[in-house]
């Protein structure tokens, strides 16, 4: 029990020292360390406002395609049971998730209630010359194949019309993911970038070192406790890149979010709940920041050191 | 026993140079070594080899029981970790302080402070740098700077010494001050092998020596035996 308490006293003695000597060097080679950490800061600014973005196209695309649905106009000749009967049909069908019966009856006093000028002409409509059809509302389950369905179900008897927004559905699809394949590959390059510079501000802080370094093998410094210190200076350049991009997650969002009442433009773009979106945001920003800057050094000590 | 033996040592660099050839070597227990030889004539590659900067070729070196030719690459630290080595350049830190500088050696092994302070002022007191403590290296005369070197090669108590040349920047009277230091912790039980060209020094100090000549051990001198004036 002591050993293990004494060990574990050295293990933080040494870590400690080195994270006030990962600040020192950060310190030390203060030019090249702005450098680093403003390319930290910038990619994850950009990885910021990627997730953000992304996440909240998917939402929007969430709901877009839970909105997707099939009307189909019935025939005005069907009876209730060929109406039932065909319902059963187009259930029987791939891809349909469910299905909703609005008669002409509830359309129109649906209508009714949207204006007045309206209500008075509906009112006039008796069941033989209301001039709505009945409809089956359809939900698909994979919107990708929205049209296929929609064709199937035109074929059958006693459909009058099918509509669904053809073309819009599928460009506005389109769109979304061309709009985060961009994102994806531009956050890919810019991490690339990232380590890339921060692989060469620790090779120059190993450069400039060589001296200690040498001596630390000659005193017996195990290759861990020679690795360490640089690695722990990329975690602090990682940390303190993260720190705007962090601020700016949770107090920008939540401003912009605060400034739009939830929506953008209309009420069909919904943005997502500021808490606890922006707290998770941050967290991936201070995970990525640390680990790209850890990674970064640890090639780095992995190259220039050779052990 | 012997602490150290060289059996059947070759040490061919990559690029060909034949820098030992066929060394056997016994060293016991507490004894001081030196080892002359004209210039190229092996003995940096030796003492490399002792603390396993460098590889034997062909052949076994042991260092208190240890095979250093074995000693894995990831492992060689703790070989480290049993000797004090000292160069001709020091090889302080210029930003640290002396007692920094000494206290170096002992970061490693995450001590707590006191018992880093204990140690590392019981160390420079053994080389008597004790008031310098707060200086840094260029405000140090060379001889200074050596026994801080000293120093820290001795901090953690190492049962072995290694001196590449360690008074070759240093004049006569220097080097004898610095002599005395080394000889005075082979006094306490440290074993001490020291590469040098000044024979004039060796001859003084009346220990055993090894002459090198071409890569070989031409001549081992029973302690005292060694004359500067041999053959004149
Ligand atoms: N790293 C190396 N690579 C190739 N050859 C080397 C290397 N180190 C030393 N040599 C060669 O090995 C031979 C012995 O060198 P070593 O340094 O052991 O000599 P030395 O006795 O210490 O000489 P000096 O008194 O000048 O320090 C020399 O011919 C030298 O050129
Ligand atoms: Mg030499």
């Amino acid at each position: 029990m002591r050993r293990e308490v004494i060990v574990i006293m050295k293990a933080f003695r040494i870590i400690s020292r080195n994270i006030r000597d990962g600040f020192k060097s950060v310190g030390r080679n203060l030019s090249l360390s702005i450098a680093s950490i403003s390319c930290i800061t910038i990619t994850l600014l950009i990885v910021a406002i990627a997730l953000v973005v992304s996440y909240n196209v998917e939402s929007v695309t969430k709901r877009v395609k839970q909105d997707f649905t099939i009307v189909t106009f019935v025939d005005n000749a069907a009876s209730k049971e060929q109406i039932d009967n065909l319902t059963e049909r187009i259930k029987k069908l791939d891809n349909i998730d469910n299905i909703t019966h609005e008669t002409k009856k509830e359309i129109a006093s649906e209508m009714r209630d949207t204006s007045d000028s309206l209500s008075a002409i509906i009112d006039t409509w008796t069941d033989e010359t209301n001039p709505l059809y009945d409809t089956l509302l359809v939900k698909v389950k994979d919107t990708q194949k929205i049209s296929n369905t929609a064709k199937e179900i035109r074929k059958l008897n006693l459909v009058k019309d099918v509509k669904y927004g053809q073309g819009m559905v599928e460009s506005l699809l389109s769109v979304f993911s061309a709009v985060e394949k961009g994102i994806l590959i531009t956050m890919v390059a810019l991490v690339l970038v990232t380590l890339f510079l921060i692989t060469n501000t620790i090779k120059i802080t190993i450069f400039s070192r060589k001296r200690e370094i040498e001596i630390m093998r000659l005193v017996g410094a195990s290759n861990f406790s020679i690795k360490q210190p640089f690695v722990i200076e990329g975690f602090v350049l990682g940390f303190l890149g993260a720190i705007i991009p962090m601020g700016l997650t949770i107090y920008g969002y939540s401003a912009l979010y605060g400034h739009f009442n939830g929506q953008l433009f209309s009420p069909f773009i919904k943005l997502v709940a500021a808490e606890p979106f922006v707290y998770v945001v941050s967290l991936v920003l201070l995970v990525l920041g640390v680990v790209v800057g850890m990674f970064g050094s640890y090639n780095a000590v992995r190259k220039y050191l050779k052990i | 026993m012997e602490f150290i033996k060289f059996k059947n040592v070759d040490k061919t660099y990559k690029n060909g140079v034949n820098a030992v050839y066929n060394m056997n070597l016994e060293i016991k227990k507490g004894e001081f070594v030196f080892v002359i030889g004209a210039s190229g004539s092996g003995k940096s590659t030796l003492i490399k080899m002792l603390y396993r900067e460098e590889k034997p070729t062909n052949g076994e070196i042991y260092v208190g029981g240890i095979n250093v030719a074995r000693v894995k690459n990831s492992k060689v630290y703790k070989l480290r970790r049993k000797i004090g080595i000292v160069f001709q350049d020091y090889k302080l830190l210029p930003k640290l302080t002396v007692y920094e500088n000494v206290a170096f050696a002992l970061e490693i092994y995450g001590l707590p402070t006191d018992e880093v302070k204990r140690k590392v002022l019981k160390a420079l007191d053994l080389v008597g740098l004790k008031s310098k403590v707060k200086s840094y290296p260029d405000q140090l005369s060379g001889g200074e700077q050596q026994r801080v070197a000293i120093a820290r090669a001795i901090v953690n108590s190492p049962k072995l010494l290694i001196c590449d040349e360690p008074t070759g920047n240093l004049d006569p009277d220097t080097s004898l001050e610095v002599m005395k230091v080394i000889e005075k912790i082979n006094d306490l039980g440290t074993t001490i092998v020291m590469a040098t060209h000044d024979r004039e020094m060796v001859d003084k100090m009346k220990k055993r020596v090894v002459l090198l000549d071409n890569g070989k051990l031409v001549k081992d001198y029973e302690k005292g035996s060694y004359s500067n004036y041999e053959g004149v």
